[in-house]
């Protein structure tokens, strides 16, 4: 009977606009700027660490990677697999020969290091003292391991297959070592003596990406090494391969080496750029992650608190609000939506703060700032859910005033 | 309103409204009097749909009020009737034009329709040249002719007003009554409550509550 009498009724259920909805709540905001500026804060805070957290790690993730892509991705390293004092798989020295004509091989080499060479001198006198002598790494190279090893001949040149063959007495040395015994160029032939032997220095290498240990060191033609001192099998082969074809260079590799038994062969290729990313992303996001969604939570109990003493404040306004006909919905509608806006603006301005951060650090490190486009999007609509929650025990309370209490509150 | 009571729930229980009967017509100029305390608020309260009775029957413009959830309720207050209180509760931070405004928020009204009924109820209360100005750069007899053209842009049939003057000094106490009876001769029915017998002399008729028992005088 109740329910039938009331629909008959000639009474219109009270309804208000959308628009009027934004109108007021705007004007409800922009009452008390300073105060809507200060308990946006903490949201701004919050998003922005979130924010920049995210875009630091992806864009470090990204650096690593990069750097992954110039010289791991093309790298293939193969060494004779060694097990329990059993002798793996015997390397050959004619390395280049065997793959250079695999397709995707850019440079291929092989190095040894050689054992007990005697100490280095670059005088043929005998010191006494012994202030001249000193113990310098030797490694053996094919023709082939200063392209495969991306290296740099500062002045001079490198040896060829001529060298090799006629097992000419020739050697590289490293800058670092070129300091240390005196040399600065190759234009009157210096020499160097290991043990009794003279070399004549032919060329200074001062970058060698994939064997640090060349510019160490002394390089000398792996014929004159077998010869000379000894070396029978190179230590390792390494090769430059095309970019995305380490993998597929890596299960041929082996093959071509040794084709009796390849399985002796350990051959390392690249990881997988993927997993390397998340592995550092993971590392960098958690503990700053957990900051931010801490400072998040700050934020929302910040706005919590405006809120509810701008509902106690305000609860004359409610009263009259009653009185022009708004429904408990509408006073909760209102509070929750200034709330909200409070919180959506608090994610743009975190999300520029956050991106702002994310470039100043890349400029400051020289590196290309890398962000997800649904990292800035995705905080607006964040701050609108914090803002949400934060204002929804407030605007109960609100809702909840009987309009004859909140008028007598006065205003 | 037919035998309306009202009581609170304590203890003991306050009968505020102790069985009232009282037939307003339309048009007629009310005023409530009564020592503090004996109900007069009450009634206005439920007159104004903010309270419901504990018992009784409350037509309003032949409609069961007693009956209707709140959403008509609602809707009831922001079409029908049109309030005015002591303290004139208007919000400080917003122009007398947008104080006004606010009457029609609930009943879907388009801004420009709400703006343009401001200004009708601006111009009849004389107050249209101080559309722009805050609340707190207007006088107290402004601020409740503010109050007044609010709960007049919502076209009420009836005007409840909770001691209109009592905030006020004796020269707007006059024009704001002279402005109620512009009112009530263009048809408004206006109930007033009023501690101030020569402000409830003005009125048409006297009522007057004591101890939550209704009597006319």
């Amino acid at each position: 009977m109740k329910l039938r009498k009331s629909r008959n009724s000639s009474a219109p259920v009270s309804r208000m606009r959308a628009i009027d909805v934004g109108d007021e709540t705007l004007a409800g905001v922009l009452a008390r700027p300073a105060r809507a500026a200060l308990t946006t804060l903490g949201t701004v805070l919050g998003l922005a660490s979130l924010v920049a957290t995210l875009g630091i790690s992806r864009t470090a993730g990204e650096q690593i990677v990069g750097r992954f892509d110039e010289l791991r991705a093309t790298q293939v390293i193969i060494q004779s697999r060694s097990s329990g004092g059993q002798a793996g798989a015997p390397l050959p020295w004619s390395v280049e020969a065997r793959l250079d004509r695999l397709n995707g091989v850019v440079a291929s080499g092989a190095v040894a290091d050689v054992t007990n060479p005697g100490q280095v001198r670059t005088v043929p006198v005998i010191d006494p003292s012994g202030s001249n002598e000193r113990t310098v790494p030797i490694i053996a190279a094919s023709p082939g391991v200063l392209g495969a090893v991306r290296g740099h001949i500062a002045t001079g040149r490198w040896f060829d297959d001529g060298h090799v063959k006629r097992r000419d007495r020739v050697a590289v040395i490293g800058a670092d070592l070129a300091d240390e015994l005196g040399i600065i160029g190759v234009a009157n032939q210096p020499g160097v003596f290991i043990g009794d032997e003279l070399f004549t220095v032919i060329g200074i290498i001062d970058e060698a990406p994939r064997e640090r240990g060349l510019v160490g060191a002394i390089v000398i033609p792996s014929s004159v090494a077998v010869q000379r001192f000894g070396v029978t099998r190179p230590d390792r082969v390494v090769i430059e391969t095309e970019l995305g074809a380490a993998a597929l260079i890596a299960s041929q590799a082996a093959t071509a080496l040794n084709p009796n038994s390849p399985e002796g062969l350990s051959v390392s290729a690249p990881a997988d750029p993927n997993a390397a990313r998340e592995g550092v992303e993971s590392d960098v996001n958690s503990m700053f992650l957990l900051l931010g969604l801490i400072s998040l939570a700050v934020g929302a109990i910040g706005i919590a608190n405006v809120t509810l003493v701008t509902v106690m404040e305000r609860t004359g306004e409610i009263g009259l609000r009653r009185a022009l006909g708004a429904r408990r919905r509408h006073i909760a509608a209102q509070f929750l939506s200034e709330s909200a806006a409070m919180g959506v603006v608090g994610g743009i301005l975190g999300a520029s703060a956050g991106i702002v951060t994310v470039v100043a650090v890349s400029a400051a490190r020289d590196w290309t700032p890398v962000l997800d486009p649904w990292l800035p999007l995705a905080a607006p609509p964040a701050g609108a859910i914090v803002g949400l929650i934060a204002g929804l025990y407030p605007a109960i309370r609100a809702a909840r005033l009987e309009p004859v209490e909140a008028l007598r509150a006065g205003v | 309103m037919q035998a309306v009571s009202r009581v609170f729930d304590s203890t003991p229980p306050v009968h505020a409204l102790r069985a009232v009967d009282l037939t307003i017509e339309s048009g007629e100029h009310v005023a409530i009097v009564g020592p503090s305390g004996s109900g007069k608020s009450t009634l206005l309260n439920v007159l104004g749909l903010l309270d419901r009775p504990t018992s009784g029957t409350y037509l309003l413009d032949g409609i069961d009020a007693g009956t209707l959830n709140d959403g008509r309720r609602a809707g009831l207050r922001s079409s029908r009737i049109g309030f005015v209180f002591q303290s004139f509760h208007l919000l400080s931070h917003r122009s007398a034009l947008e104080n006004v405004m606010m009457a029609g928020l609930y009943r879907r009204h388009s801004r420009s329709e709400r703006r343009g009924r401001a200004l009708d109820a601006l111009e009849r209360v004389g107050l249209a040249q101080r559309a722009a100005f805050q609340p707190n750069h207007l006088s107290g007899g402004e601020r409740q002719r503010v109050a007044v053209a609010r709960a007049l842009a919502s076209d009420p049939g009836v005007l409840l007003c909770d001691e209109p003057t009592g905030n006020l000094d004796s020269t707007s106490t006059g024009s704001m009554l002279d402005l109620f009876a512009t009112l009530v001769d263009g048809g408004l029915t206006i109930i007033m409550i009023t501690h101030d017998r020569d402000v409830a002399q003005r009125a048409g008729r006297r009522v007057e509550i004591i101890d939550g028992r209704l009597t006319e005088l």
